[in-house]
């Protein structure tokens, strides 16, 4: 470790010599909780929302430039890559949403219990799940 | 700085197999970290197979009874066996708990035993905690106070302010939510974790300490209390069933409410 607990790492064996100390198994041995599991899907949806919006900049960038770069974005949008990674983005901006929401509720102070806590954290993947769903239904529907 | 894999010296490598006494019925197998600061070698899993008929009902009788009749250097700490001293945290299972509270009965196969986690290791099953428990003195973890007690009585609280410090007082700072805290892990030399920021709210929250404002002064910081994202593997985690996460929640709360 990089910081001051690096002070602790090292410690005494029984001559009185100085040893290095190992450091504990964490992430190694810790199982995934329902809390830690919806705490980095949070992160991770956050960052990969960032990365929508630079492909959604282009989108506009692209639109503004003209007729011929506008078909080129929108071509490569709707090969399956393209569909793929739009897909991947509608699922991390609705799970963000609604994680967001439950970050809101424990920052006014609701839903710290265990059990509420179990329970949004199941509707949040639930509503996820069914959001980004609805929304490709009437994608094709409408599209 | 958040580093996910093990160090070189801290990887875990395979250890030595006890077997069960022949004739056993109910065998199960305990696999527990051992790491001996005199023999220069990286930690290992040792495996005890414990005969279940002939030993107690909780994690911490199969590892006493390891250091009874199998073998005499497994160091771990203990001492009440009864989950109000704290002494026996460790990992059991994959979450941190009291191995005298953790009924062998509830574990699905092998039993597997860590340290608690990220800390560095003295020998076995023994975690420095040096840090922690340097954490909670800076946040002066006793009543402070500028006006006199009644000189012929203590400090008396109504049954509703007394109210407010049930959930706070009972923790016994085995500091099992602290070392269950991803953020901990990766910002513990700054972020002051669940278990003392808990304890910041107990005195925070009591009646009859005066020094609230200065209290909140000093965990106004980003890292010794911001660096909590909600994850809440500490509630999770509490064997006491206790709620950090709740407790810094409110102490944010604070924060906003006296910017006004």
């Amino acid at each position: 470790m990089k910081d001051v607990r690096e002070a602790l790492m090292v410690g005494r064996n029984s001559e009185g010599k100085l040893v290095r100390r190992p450091l504990s198994p964490h992430l190694q041995v810790y199982k995934p909780q329902i809390s830690s599991a919806t705490s980095i899907f949070h992160r991770i949806t956050g960052v990969a929302l960032g990365a929508g919006a630079v492909l959604f900049t282009a989108w506009l960038v692209c639109a503004a430039a003209g007729d011929s770069a506008f078909s080129v974005i929108q071509a490569i949008f709707a090969s399956w890559i393209g569909l793929i990674v739009l897909f991947g983005f509608t699922l991390a901006l609705f799970y963000h949403f609604c994680n967001g929401i439950r970050h809101l509720a424990w920052d006014a102070g609701k839903g710290f219990e265990l059990p509420d806590m179990h329970r949004s954290g199941r509707l949040v993947i639930g509503a996820t799940l069914v959001l980004t769903v609805a929304f490709w239904l009437i994608a094709f529907l409408v599209g | 700085m958040a580093e996910f894999t093990l160090p070189a010296n801290s990887r875990v490598g395979e250890g030595k197999t006890h077997k069960a006494p022949a004739g056993a019925k109910r065998v199960k197998a305990f696999k527990v970290y051992r790491w001996n600061p005199d023999d220069g070698k990286n930690p290992v899993m040792d495996t005890f197979e414990i005969d279940l008929d002939a030993c107690g009902p909780m994690v911490l009788d199969a590892i006493i009874k390891i250091k009874n009749e199998i073998d005499s250097s497994l160091t771990f700490r203990r001492s009440c066996r009864e989950g109000i001293c704290g002494s026996c945290a460790m990992n059991i299972d994959g979450t941190n708990t009291l191995a005298c509270l953790k009924p062998i009965s509830e574990v699905q196969g092998d039993v597997k035993i860590n340290p608690l986690p990220h800390m560095p290791v003295v020998k076995d099953l023994v975690p420095d905690l040096s840090q922690p428990y340097a954490q909670l003195r800076s946040i002066e973890p006793w009543l402070q106070a500028e006006t006199a007690p009644p000189p012929d009585a203590e400090r008396l609280q109504s049954k509703e302010e007394r109210a407010e410090i049930d959930g706070l007082w009972e923790c016994i700072l085995c500091f099992c939510c602290s070392t269950s805290c991803p953020s901990y892990w990766w910002n513990g030399d700054r972020y002051l974790g669940p278990a003392v920021l808990l304890q910041a709210y107990r005195w925070i929250a009591d009646s009859r300490d005066e020094a609230t404002g200065k209290r909140l002064d000093a965990l106004e910081d980003p890292f010794k209390l911001y660096r909590c994202h909600t994850i809440m593997n500490c509630t999770q985690t509490c064997p006491k069933g206790l709620n950090p996460a709740k407790a810094i929640g409110k102490v944010k709360q604070l924060m906003l409410e006296r910017q006004g």
